[in-house]
């Protein structure tokens, strides 16, 4: 008998996701499947190409026969999974987290760098955030202007911590990381000091371009300009996943 | 091939830090020992500075924002100098139960500080601590590691009042006191 | 070595002092240091030396329990439990001529405590069966006392399908607080291929009010390190962690002195107790991280990270530290495990409710008359442990509380005192069983207060990681000061039970799912207390 010809091991499975039959390799989140098929998920700190961090919990979905609800962005598929993701419950429990990150930092769209180009608001209105029912923090904090091509305003940072990963993973350089705990919790260059200073940053702007908001921004954009592009990111993930 | 890195030379004279470089070196310089290097630190220093860290982390060949990000994700590092004598407020709930908030505002009311903080001279340090757990001796206060147990204000207080005041000495030179 | 000459090694440690006719044992615990035992031991020793007594022994021990009559001494027959002796109450240095006066006399009636309360009478010691009775940092003593019997059994006896077999039979479940049916851990670590695996003894004491681990830590280290070397054994795993709180210095040193020692013995390292099984530990200091307790924390924090909680699946079963499998149990559920080993899981699941086996300790504190550590089986009621055991609440006030389960846990009102306590009733009540912190409130405690200091805790202790625990906590937290403070309307009160149902549902790890725990639980019993104060009521 001639031997088997070796097979890729990995298996391909079929799930229900919103009452569509799906099919998906064993190795995918669900979060990948729903892009894939075009149903839409929210969510802030999955970017393609980055470890997963799971922090965000708005891609959250609820599995047939699961008490609990879980994070698409970090639950494998499996053999006949029922997924909702859009779900009254989950509708209400993804505007109270924008609600809570709105609240969290001193986020005003109207004269921010990034109105119209940003990832938070775009949610916000995709899942009908019209007012924040929740009080703001209102705690002050600092912008750090003394990179000479990029900016970084703290009043906008949602911790999402794709600078961070993106700065580790892809550029290999960890200029970024975070700081404290909790609610005190602030994204750093080196050892907190001014982002300018910084004796690891290449300058290359990775983490201002993967920045869903307007925390990371280039220097001399006014209200609204800053565009984001994101785009070379998978490229450059996938050559470093070959290598 | 792995190319074996230089190790950045003592950032000074002072022996102290042969104790930390004897921790990393029992730990093969792995990146993992970096909490356990942090705590021979502050036990050989009393706290954490910018030299140490920036040292730690060329030892161990860790970017200095992971370095600052751990040293300032756990409590029980400080990156200030610790007065010469410390005082530790539990307030665990047994504490909080017996009235270990009566406790902080006396001492916020006597020495104008709040937990986490140093008087200006130096003298003194005040803290807070997740259970120590001492829950019997309800509320719990620890005065340079000494568990001390059922004060009231006025007692501690007095305590903390007559508490000797040698020379005044570098607050690095003090030893490590339990903190939270 | 098979167990008779584990056998002969601990006749030859009690040989070594059979001219032993009585032990003074002084508790060298942290509680009873703090209230002055040190110079208690000091004095004695200095006593027995002007008026010398060759038969009695003083000896430095763990925890007796009784925390709140600290310093303890018990004079009692070697190989007695403190029952058996007399046992005298908040000893000071000056008493010491006395009490070694009186090794010759009558006892010094004053002093005593009597041991058939309830306190002692009224309690089944398994995990705290030697606790109390043997030196911490003597190997010889825990041997003598039967220490690594049950290693011995199952390194000599079973193979590792056969002691999974004693664990899954003994019905023992996960002591940390979850409650997992220890048995099914190990056994799924076990089923993944072989190769790199790590056994993890979480004594990360984060809840506080709670001290069973830091009290079994310190006076009863060799029990542990034997747990953990019988899991690895079952498992298959060569190396051990113990991620113990650096708040406790004193456990600290203890475990390092077991450690040592137990190398030294060959009962850890490369061939445990003769045999081809190797096996080591090493100890891990937390830094003051609440958070560390949860599992993948606690594995980021042993690996030199942020104590930050990763999303499971995988679990640690799976890939754990540095991806390897790895098995994670709390200080007394490794505690558990000898006595399981050398009685049987059978004897062990006799002992305790339908799905709750065995014994548990909890540590009473608050209003309450004995404070200190107990251990009764599964099952005793809550009203057995409070009112009788506990003694009750001081100051002739009236029970209002008892909150178990700490920051994740919830408050039990009087109507609920009948309750049996097992890992289910309790749920049941909106409490969770926890790692065994009770504490007690009486009539003057305000249960919105407590909800507050809770969130308090938990908006403090949070990551930062995942929104709802960062930013939900931050604002619970506010609104319940705002409550408090009595400038809270209802929609207030709303909001934070919609933020309640938000946190527990999308929270990253445990401590941000159960949060709201002591705010549903006093919003459940005592939401009287809440409307008072959006009625105004100033009064706190």
């Amino acid at each position: 008998m001639p031997p088997a010809t070796p097979q890729p091991n990995v298996r391909v499975v079929t799930l229900r996701i919103d009452g569509r039959d799906v099919s998906a390799r064993e190795d995918e989140t669900i979060l990948e499947v729903c892009r894939e098929n075009r149903i839409e998920v929210p969510s802030l700190c999955q970017l393609d190409g980055l470890s997963v961090w799971g922090g965000c919990r708005l891609c959250m979905v609820e599995l047939a026969g699961q008490g609990r609800l879980f994070a698409a962005c970090a639950t494998r598929v499996a053999e006949g999974m029922e997924v909702s993701t859009n779900t009254e419950r989950l509708r209400h429990y993804r505007r109270l987290i924008l609600e809570l990150l709105f609240a969290e930092r001193n986020h005003v769209c109207s004269v921010c760098v990034s109105n119209g180009h940003c990832e938070l608001q775009a949610l916000a209105q995709r899942c009908g955030v019209d007012h924040v029912r929740l009080p703001y923090r209102q705690a002050r904090y600092p912008v750090d202007s003394s990179h000479e091509m990029f900016r970084l305003d703290h009043n906008r940072c949602v911790l999402c911590t794709r600078c961070v990963r993106v700065c580790d993973e892809i550029e290999g350089a960890h200029t970024w990381d975070v700081m404290g705990r909790g609610s005190d919790c602030l994204v750093i260059t080196d050892m907190a000091q001014p982002w300018g200073a910084s004796g690891t940053c290449t300058s290359c702007g990775k983490c201002v371009q993967v920045c869903p908001t307007g925390a990371l921004v280039k220097q001399g954009t006014s209200v609204g300009e800053m565009v984001k592009d994101q785009h070379f990111l998978p490229i450059l993930a996938r050559r470093r996943h070959l290598a | 091939m792995s190319l074996e890195r230089a190790k950045p030379p003592l950032p000074d004279e002072d022996k102290r830090w042969k104790l930390v470089n004897a921790t990393m070196r029992r730990n093969g310089y792995a990146d993992h020992a970096l909490i356990e290097t942090l705590h021979s630190v502050q036990d050989a220093f009393g706290f954490l500075d910018e030299t140490s860290l920036h040292f730690v982390a060329a030892s161990l060949d860790l970017p200095l924002s992971k370095v600052y990000g751990v040293a300032t994700f756990y409590h029980l590092f400080t990156l200030k100098p610790k007065g010469r004598h410390s005082c530790v407020v539990c307030t665990g709930t047994a504490c909080y139960i017996k009235g270990a908030n009566a406790l902080v505002e006396g001492l916020r009311e006597r020495y104008a500080i709040n937990p986490g903080e140093t008087t200006e001279d130096g003298h003194l340090s005040v803290l807070t601590a997740r259970c120590v757990g001492a829950c019997g001796l309800a509320p719990a206060v620890v005065i340079d590691g000494e568990v001390l147990g059922r004060l009231d204000t006025p007692d501690l207080i007095e305590r903390l009042d007559t508490l000797p005041d040698p020379e005044p000495t570098p607050a690095s030179h003090r030893p490590p006191t339990t903190s939270h | 070595m098979n167990l008779d000459d584990l056998d002969d090694l601990a006749s030859e440690f009690r040989n070594a002092e059979r001219d032993v006719e009585r032990e003074l044992r002084v508790c060298m615990a942290a509680s009873c240091q703090s209230s002055g035992a040190r110079p208690v031991f000091d004095s004695l020793e200095a006593q027995l030396k002007t008026d010398p007594h060759p038969g009695c022994r003083l000896k430095g021990v763990g925890c007796m329990g009784l925390c709140s009559a600290g310093p303890l001494v018990a004079i009692t027959p070697p190989e007695a439990g403190i029952e058996e002796g007399l046992l005298y109450r908040e000893v000071k240095p000056e008493d010491a001529p006395e009490l070694v006066a009186s090794l010759d006399g009558p006892p010094v009636e004053h002093l005593r405590c009597p041991t058939d309360q309830p306190f002692f009478a009224r309690q089944q010691r398994i995990v705290l069966e030697q606790c109390g009775r043997i030196d911490p940092d003597s190997f010889e003593d825990a041997v003598a006392h039967g220490g690594y019997a049950g290693l011995v059994r199952a390194l000599s006896e079973l193979t590792p399908a056969e002691v999974l077999r004693e664990l899954t039979a003994s019905g023992l479940r996960g002591r940390g607080g979850g409650g997992y049916p220890t048995g099914l851990k190990w056994s799924t670590i076990a089923k993944m291929p072989a190769g790199q695996k790590y056994v993890i003894c979480n004594a990360d004491e984060g809840d506080p009010g709670a001290f069973m681990d830091r009290a079994v830590l310190e006076s009863d280290p060799h029990r542990v390190l034997e747990g953990m070397a019988i899991a690895a054994y079952a498992v298959g795993a060569n190396k051990g962690y113990v991620y113990v709180r650096a708040e406790y210095p004193l456990a600290v040193e203890r475990l390092t002195t077991a450690i040592r020692k137990a190398r030294r013995a060959g009962f850890l390292g490369g061939r445990v107790a003769d045999t081809q099984f190797a096996f080591d530990i090493e100890i891990r200091l937390g830094a003051g991280a609440f958070v560390c307790g949860e599992e993948t924390a606690l594995m980021a924090s042993i690996q030199g990270l942020r104590g930050q909680p990763r999303p499971r699946p995988p679990y640690p079963a799976e890939s754990g530290l540095w991806g390897c499998p790895t098995l994670i149990n709390n200080v007394e559920t490794f505690a558990n495990v000898p006595a399981i080993l050398r009685r049987g899981g059978d004897w062990f699941a006799s002992i305790g409710t339908q799905g709750s086996k065995g014994t548990k300790v909890f540590a009473l504190a608050g209003a309450i008359v004995n404070t200190g550590l107990i251990e009764v089986p599964m099952g005793t009621r809550l009203r057995d442990i409070i009112e009788v055991i506990g003694g009750g609440i001081p100051g002739g006030r009236a029970f209002k509380a008892v909150q178990t389960g700490g920051p994740s846990g919830g408050c039990i009102p009087a109507e609920h005192l009948d309750t049996p306590v097992d890992y289910d009733s309790l749920k049941s009540l909106g409490a969770i069983m926890g790692s065994g912190g009770m504490i007690v409130m009486d009539e003057t405690s305000s249960m919105v207060d407590v909800a507050r200091f809770f969130m308090e805790f938990c908006m403090t202790e949070s990551c930062g990681k995942c929104v709802p625990c960062r930013a939900g906590t931050w604002q619970m937290h506010a609104l319940l000061d705002k409550i408090a403070k009595a400038e809270a309307c209802r929609a207030d009160l709303e909001l934070l039970e919609t933020l309640c149902d938000l946190v527990s549902a999308t929270s990253l790890c445990g401590l941000g799912q159960t949060a709201p725990n002591p705010v549903l639980s006093t919003l459940r019993y005592f939401r009287d207390e809440y409307e008072a104060k959006l009625q105004g009521d100033p009064t706190p």
